[in-house]
């Protein structure tokens, strides 16, 4: 109701905002960069940003589709850890049976927290909490404290070989994107996430499987997980469960807000968090290339957030 | 008539695409009750906005005692004395009802709320509404009161704010009969009190038990203002829907057509029986029978299990006991999923919180249940999708912009017609309908019904929920009523009437209890 009585021309400003401001905000990053580095866009620094891109996007994208059901996932740089201490293990039988390992690692996880929250009921905040503690102590059991490192030419050329020009790992991101998409806008499993994500009570009441939706979401969450840490260890030819994904949940929730998908539920942007990842990733290195304090860019990017969170907090009036 | 408290004038309001308010006026005065009634779509929730400051007219004034008032939100017409008490109730379920009542401007001592002032200040300000209260009372949370007792709050909350004018958003549309009638008690005290109150409702009962005068507003336009004694029911009703008043007598009050049951007796097989139906607390030991065909009512006062039955035999609410058969065979799990698939269907009370899913579009909604058919190994089947919506948009007449529109955005009858086309694209043998046509306009009100009498005339069957006596009584061949729990009466035949049913709904608790 009271948003109705801010005036039409303030309300479309944020409609636009929200749905829009992302990209915006990329474009006039961009045009900076140049500006003040006329060589931005052709410097091989491009390349490093998307190394450091892609771990973070994968995992957002599985967080965008779990706060599309109005749930969230703290235990994303847990199973990180996870799947960094798994991959020495099997890396002696062979990289493809190791990698297979960690990503059956991040399902189980996510089946783990989907089963908590689906079936039990425990509050996804709550539920996701404990594994991330959790988990994160099981995979430094598993590894030790130290730091292993890991030199198997398939995870290197995972973590830093290029095809066409383009890294290995952009591909992969491209690939889930697409697939994403696809979900999302083709299929039923699409449509349930929404729904659920939307009205919990009324899709339970159409008959929906609402349980299988949000088993399913957590258990995308965790398989995506576990790909970042596999491309984290590859990229950095070390496995360092006690360190590899710490406080990339957050990152991730924040690529997912910045691009627009409420925390609400009900909508999913996919190609908007990839936008927001994209946007925190360039103006975390705009602000360090041009020696901003680490104290400022952080306030910076909470003013981001806050600014994201008031754009999309209306989603339902018109 | 007595001094005009709020005058609106020749108000405009305009939104893309649709003229919402076409030079409307219309005058409160002080200590009378003036309803407001129009068929959805008529504009009656914008002309309560514009004059609760939640919308500017585009053209044409508001006047409060005189004075033209502009209004820069609610908040200020509320300062000014317009006070709105909306369908839901805006209050804070877990905090305590003295508090609820106090929100904003609590008693204080030393700069902290002063509790004991506040409770005993509650307890003589809900006493008036009738509200039997003591200081312990107002202390538990506001959740722990009956529907009805929370909205006298609501009401007590914002008629304590200085208020001249009193709006009253369809007040009793989660109220039970008695509560009603206390709620007509405060509404009289109001009145003589000097206030002007607005009151919106689809219930010509309670217009005519309360109401002085009469704006009936159609297409954005008044259509008739006047004092309500000089218009009867059938006046009123064709005044509406624009629709001759001789045409509505022949047709009756309801659109369900008189002659029931003439596929009854030729079939004899049940489609659905559902035997001894437990949920614990609510539901005791319920049994049905609907035949292919036969429009079976289910009757009893708020909380009497209406609604907890209908749900146990969808599979919304978990059975504790009893059994479902559909068609001769016999559900083996308790679930939504396995009723859907044996035909079994439930249009739910609470169309905003169970029945609609608000930010995906009409498309969306309509299709969800029936995704599964619509699609292949799980992708969407787009053509089939779209022939489906188009077919059941065009049969229930729903109207949206497009079947891309927001869900939310539609009107009330219109949401309602999308959540049976849920249904009913998926070809169930039988739908159970919890109110069906509450909170809906007339017009689409009367769509609504008819289309049940056409859908039973295709061979479904029937459970029919509704808490209006004419609605049931009308629409139904058989009744079954319940109380506590418990099936107390069946009417069947010429049985079925509002005096019948009357004294099955009123007729005391027999000493055994169990049927």
């Amino acid at each position: 109701m009271t948003e109705l009585s801010l005036g039409r021309q303030h309300l479309r400003w944020v409609g636009w905002l929200r749905d829009y401001g992302v990209y915006a905000g990329i474009v006039v990053l961009l045009a900076v960069d140049t500006a003040l580095n006329p060589d931005f866009l052709a410097s091989s620094d491009l390349r490093v940003q998307t190394f450091q891109l892609v771990p973070t996007l994968l995992v957002s994208l599985g967080m965008a589709t779990v706060i599309a059901t109005e749930g969230v996932d703290l235990s994303v740089g847990a199973v990180i850890a996870l799947a960094a201490a798994l991959l020495p293990l099997y890396l002696g039988y062979n990289a493809g049976l190791a990698i297979a390992v960690c990503l059956a690692g991040g399902l189980l996880a996510g089946l783990v927290n989907g089963l908590m929250v689906a079936v039990a009921g425990v509050q996804p905040i709550v539920a996701t909490l404990a594994m991330m503690i959790g988990l994160r102590g099981v995979a430094v059991i598993f590894n030790g404290n130290q730091a292993k490192p890991v030199l198997d030419p398939t995870l290197s050329a995972l973590g830093l070989d290029s095809v066409l020009g383009v890294p290995i790992m952009a591909w992969l991101a491209l690939a889930v994107v697409l697939a994403l998409v696809f979900l999302v806008r083709r299929t039923t499993f699409g449509q349930h996430v929404l729904a659920v994500g939307d009205n919990r009570t009324a899709s339970r009441l159409a008959g929906l499987p609402v349980r299988r939706v949000l088993l399913t979401v957590y258990v995308i969450a965790g398989v995506l997980a576990a790909a970042a840490g596999v491309l984290l260890v590859g990229h950095g030819a070390e496995a360092d469960p006690a360190n590899q994904g710490l406080n990339i949940e957050l990152a991730a929730i924040t690529a997912v807000v910045v691009g627009g998908t409420p925390l609400t539920g009900g909508r999913i942007r996919v190609v908007g968090t990839v936008a927001g990842a994209l946007f925190m990733q360039l103006l975390s290195a705009t602000l360090i290339q041009h020696d901003v304090p680490n104290s400022y860019a952080q306030i910076l990017e909470a003013a981001i957030i806050c600014v994201a969170v008031y754009a999309a907090r209306d989603r339902g009036s018109r | 008539m007595s001094a005009a408290v709020l005058q609106v004038s020749d108000v405009d309001k305009r939104f893309p695409g649709v003229h919402a308010l076409r030079g409307v006026s219309l005058t409160l005065a002080a200590g009378r009750v003036h309803a407001l009634v129009g068929e959805n779509g008529a504009g009656k929730s914008t002309l309560i906005k514009v004059m609760t400051g939640v919308y500017r007219p585009d053209a044409g004034t508001v006047a409060l005692g005189g004075e033209p008032v502009f209004f820069g939100g609610p908040i200020e017409a509320q300062r000014a004395g317009i006070s709105t008490i909306y369908q839901e109730i805006n209050l804070v379920p877990l905090m305590s009802v003295a508090r609820n009542l106090f929100i904003g401007r609590e008693p204080r001592r030393f700069g902290l709320v002063d509790v004991r002032t506040m409770n005993r200040r509650a307890v003589a300000v809900l006493r008036e509404y009738g509200l039997d209260v003591d200081t312990a009372a107002v202390a538990r949370p506001l959740r722990a009161l009956g529907l009805g007792a929370q909205q006298m709050v609501a009401i007590a909350r914002a008629v304590g704010v200085e208020a001249r004018v009193v709006v009253m958003d369809e007040p009793t549309s989660s109220l039970e009969r008695r509560e009603v009638v206390t709620l007509f008690e405060v509404i009289r005290r109001l009145r003589a009190k000097g206030i002007a109150v607005l009151y919106v409702s689809h219930r010509l009962d309670e217009l005519y038990s309360i109401c002085d005068d009469v704006t009936v507003l159609r297409d954005g336009a008044v259509v008739h203002t006047g004092a309500l004694s000089d218009v009867d029911r059938l006046g009123l009703v064709s005044l509406m829907l624009g629709r001759d008043a001789a045409a509505v007598r022949s047709d009756g009050v309801t659109a369900f057509s008189s002659d029931h049951g003439d596929a009854v007796d030729a079939v004899d097989r049940l489609v659905l029986r559902a035997e001894n139906i437990e949920v614990r607390h609510r539901v005791h030991g319920v049994s049905l029978a609907i035949r292919p065909g036969e429009v079976v009512g289910l009757g009893g006062l708020l909380g009497s299990g209406r609604s907890e039955t209908a749900k146990a035999i969808a599979g919304g609410l978990r059975r504790d006991g009893g059994t479902v058969e559909v068609s001769g065979r016999r559900l083996r799990r308790d679930t939504v999923a396995a009723a859907v698939r044996a035909g079994v269907v439930l249009l739910p009370e609470d169309r905003k919180a169970e029945g609609i899913v608000p930010s995906l579009s009409v498309r969306q909604n309509i299709v969800l249940a029936a995704l599964p058919r619509l699609s292949r190994a799980g992708l969407l089947a787009g053509r089939k999708q779209d022939e489906v919506v188009a077919y059941f948009m065009d049969r229930l007449r729903i109207k949206a912009a497009s079947p891309d529109q927001k869900v939310a955005e539609l009107s009330g009858g219109n949401q309602q017609k999308v959540l049976l086309a849920r249904w009913l694209c998926l070809r169930p043998k039988v739908l159970l309908l919890d109110e069906p046509t509450r909170g809906i306009d007339v017009g689409a009100k009367a769509e609504v019904q008819r289309l049940i009498d056409e859908l039973a005339g295709d061979g479904l069957g029937v459970l029919l929920i509704s808490s209006e006596l004419e609605e049931l009584i009308e629409g139904s061949d058989r009744v079954v009523v319940l109380r506590e729990g418990r099936a107390v009466a069946e009417l069947a035949g010429a049985d079925v009437t509002e005096r019948h049913l009357m004294h099955a709904l009123a007729s005391e608790p027999e000493a055994d209890g169990d049927d």
